[in-house]
């Protein structure tokens, strides 16, 4: 059982495509996994809201990164496309009387479509045009979620039925905790497939250079879009969580902020990397929590001086995302691999 | 009848404003291909700079102005240094979160300085009294204010075609490397670039300020300029101003019409995105943008 493989020596593709490719590592991500599984016992309830708060933002941020960091198209819409998620599941619950169970992967399915119906200008658009073209999708939807009262119940929002097993109903943070455990860990899954995939590296070359790969016979539009449908059945599928998990939704959550700050999970995590995605989402849903403490405690320190550094936490936001663009512009992922490549090389430098 | 003139006169008044920062907007996206989403804000820290020399410290309107000008192109200098300097070579969706970073930084500042109440210039810089144009009354704010962006645009244009920065940044906007290679120093016009578009922003945010009072949501201007530039062509300055007084017009008119015929509310924020999407699905260079030829 050896920790890394010293040199490459394999001999099937079989062998050079597995995902885990060592034992040491199989074991190192199985006692991590039970470990998240035990961690409600482990934890406070805080603890446990902060850990169930991680777990949607990885499943949206592994979704926005299929989209933006594997196939290269800014999506600027991903706040609206949560909210798209969040009141379609909470339709169908409330007025199909259909459960949770199947109404999350309907949400998905919703989103999906609506999403490709933005991203249909792909067609002829690329890069920039793209962009604000999903800009535009995030107003065009927050206008809707405002004015159509029947689906949304407009600014006053409306209530989400828990999702429910039998009796035992899922509406506090540990039983939370577990569905979005599992569905966070079935998409990073997936996800982490989809790049083995021909799909997947169809995704990629796309992003990297798409008129080589329409030469290499890749339908540029097809993948464009399906990378769209893919990415909002995440982002649905995280809205529907979300909504499970506050019991409450109202238009306010989705705005163009929540879709900025999906973005800069991304980034500062690392575009086009399943890790980069999630440790983004590490990063981002922390932040405001340390941010919370220590201005708390600098409050206590400055109490004349609590009212600026309140009204500083959003540029402290934006300070650290100008930060890590100037100095870590490849994100967390790849200040993860030199760290991994450092230990591997240990003691020699090179 | 009136009230369609009046709803097309604050259309063309608002659109002569978008028109302006439109012009920040696409001069920084010709001569440095840098998509800026903290217009609105540059727009809204030259709006509460300008208030803070009027109304709190009690300089005349005439200095105040140059005061505002002065700071902007020191902001937008900052800016270009600091920030946008270290990311050239970047790819673009990194240069883009960068402008939106900053754009949350300067909504902070300005909120910690000034709070978040709307503020109202006072001593106004234009009287207020209507003056009557073929029998409909039109507020003399929305005269001046619409003819001094005008007068700007115009100036602007001529600046781009006669004088030699302006055909120095067509230049560097046309190709960095054939740029460099004749001695324009692509740095400086950079920079240039940037303050321009500060100060056409900041003189935008004091228009606006001077007709709906300055507050936070001014920050969202920014994001409507998209419309304009989109529709004009993004690298077109001509497309930007006429986007602008389109988009200005389009705006107003649809949801004035819909507000009487159908009670719909709120359409002024969505309809401009609206002629958004429906652009880019017609004319996805816009009028006059570069049209990129690509074959396989």
């Amino acid at each position: 059982m050896s920790v890394h493989h010293c040199g490459d020596f394999k001999q099937t593709y079989a062998d050079d495509m597995k995902v885990m490719q060592t034992r040491f590592i199989q074991v190192c991500i199985g006692l991590f996994v039970i470990l998240l599984y035990v961690f409600p016992y482990l934890g406070s309830n805080y603890h446990v809201s902060v850990m169930n708060k991680i777990g949607i933002a990885v499943i949206g941020a592994v979704g926005i990164n299929i989209v933006t960091g594997f196939t290269g198209q800014i999506s600027l819409g991903q706040g609206a496309f949560l909210g798209v998620g969040a009141f379609a599941c909470s339709y169908f619950m409330r007025e199909w009387n259909i459960p949770f169970w199947f109404a999350m992967p309907m949400a998905g399915l919703t989103t999906a479509a609506i999403g490709m119906v933005f991203g249909s200008p792909s067609l002829r658009l690329k890069g920039l045009y793209l962009a604000i073209a999903t800009l535009a999708a995030q107003f065009i939807l927050e206008y809707l979620f405002l004015h159509v009262d029947k689906v949304t119940g407009g600014s006053n929002g409306v209530m989400f039925p828990s999702p429910e097993i039998g009796s035992f109903a899922f509406d506090d943070d540990r039983s939370m905790y577990y569905l979005i455990l599992t569905v966070a860990i079935i998409g990073v899954l997936f996800a982490v497939n989809l790049f083995r995939s021909k799909d997947g590296r169809a995704f990629v070359a796309v992003r990297d250079h798409y008129l080589s790969a329409e030469i290499m016979g890749i339908h540029l539009f097809r993948y464009r879009l399906l990378s769209f449908a893919i990415s909002s059945f995440y982002v649905g599928v995280a809205g529907s969580l979300w909504g499970a998990y506050t019991q409450y939704i109202t238009p306010e959550h989705f705005t163009i902020h929540e879709s900025i700050h999906y973005l800069a999970m991304i980034i500062i995590g690392g575009l086009g990397s399943v890790l980069g995605a999630i440790f983004g989402a590490i990063f981002m849903t922390l932040l405001p929590f340390v941010l919370t403490g220590v201005t708390a405690n600098l409050a206590d320190y400055f109490p004349q001086a609590g009212y600026f550094i309140q009204s500083l936490r959003e540029g402290i936001f934006g300070l650290i995302v100008i930060l890590f663009l100037i100095f870590e512009p490849d994100g967390i992922a790849h200040r993860w691999r030199l760290i991994k490549a450092y230990w591997k090389l240990y003691p020699f430098s090179y | 009848m009136e009230f369609y003139v009046q709803l097309i006169v604050s259309g063309l008044v608002l659109g002569s404003i978008y028109a302006l920062v439109a012009l920040g907007f696409a001069i920084i996206y010709k001569s440095t291909s840098v998509v800026n989403f903290a217009q609105g804000e540059f727009l809204m820290l030259g709006a509460y700079f300008c208030f803070s020399m009027v109304v709190q410290y009690r300089i005349p309107w005439l200095w105040a102005f140059l005061l505002t000008l002065v700071f902007s192109v020191v902001l937008g200098l900052l800016v270009e240094r600091l920030i946008l300097r270290p990311m050239i070579g970047e790819p673009i969706i990194s240069i883009i979160m960068v402008t939106i970073g900053l754009s949350s930084v300067l909504k902070s500042v300005v909120t910690t300085i000034w709070g978040t109440q709307i503020q109202i210039y006072d001593p106004p810089l234009f009287p207020d009294a209507p003056v009557n144009i073929a029998g409909i009354p039109i507020s003399q704010v929305y005269l001046w204010s619409m003819g001094l962006s005008l007068l700007l645009l115009a100036l602007f244009g001529l600046f781009f075609k006669y004088s030699k920065a302006g055909v120095a940044m067509r230049a560097t906007a046309f190709s960095n490397q054939v740029a460099l290679s004749m001695g324009i120093s692509v740095k400086n016009i950079f920079a240039l670039a940037w303050c321009i578009a500060v100060v056409v922003s900041s003189i935008g945010g004091i228009l606006i300020g001077n007709i709906n009072g300055i507050n936070i949501s001014l920050g969202h201007f920014g994001l409507k300029v998209f419309p304009a530039v989109i529709l004009g062509g993004l690298d077109s300055i001509l497309g930007a101003a006429l986007g602008g007084l389109i988009i200005g017009v389009l705006e107003n008119l649809s949801d004035g019409v819909l507000k009487s015929l159908f009670g719909l509310q709120g359409i002024k924020e969505v309809a401009p995105f609206v002629f958004l999407v429906i652009i880019l699905m017609v004319k996805p260079y816009g009028l006059f943008g570069t049209k990129e030829i690509e074959r396989v």
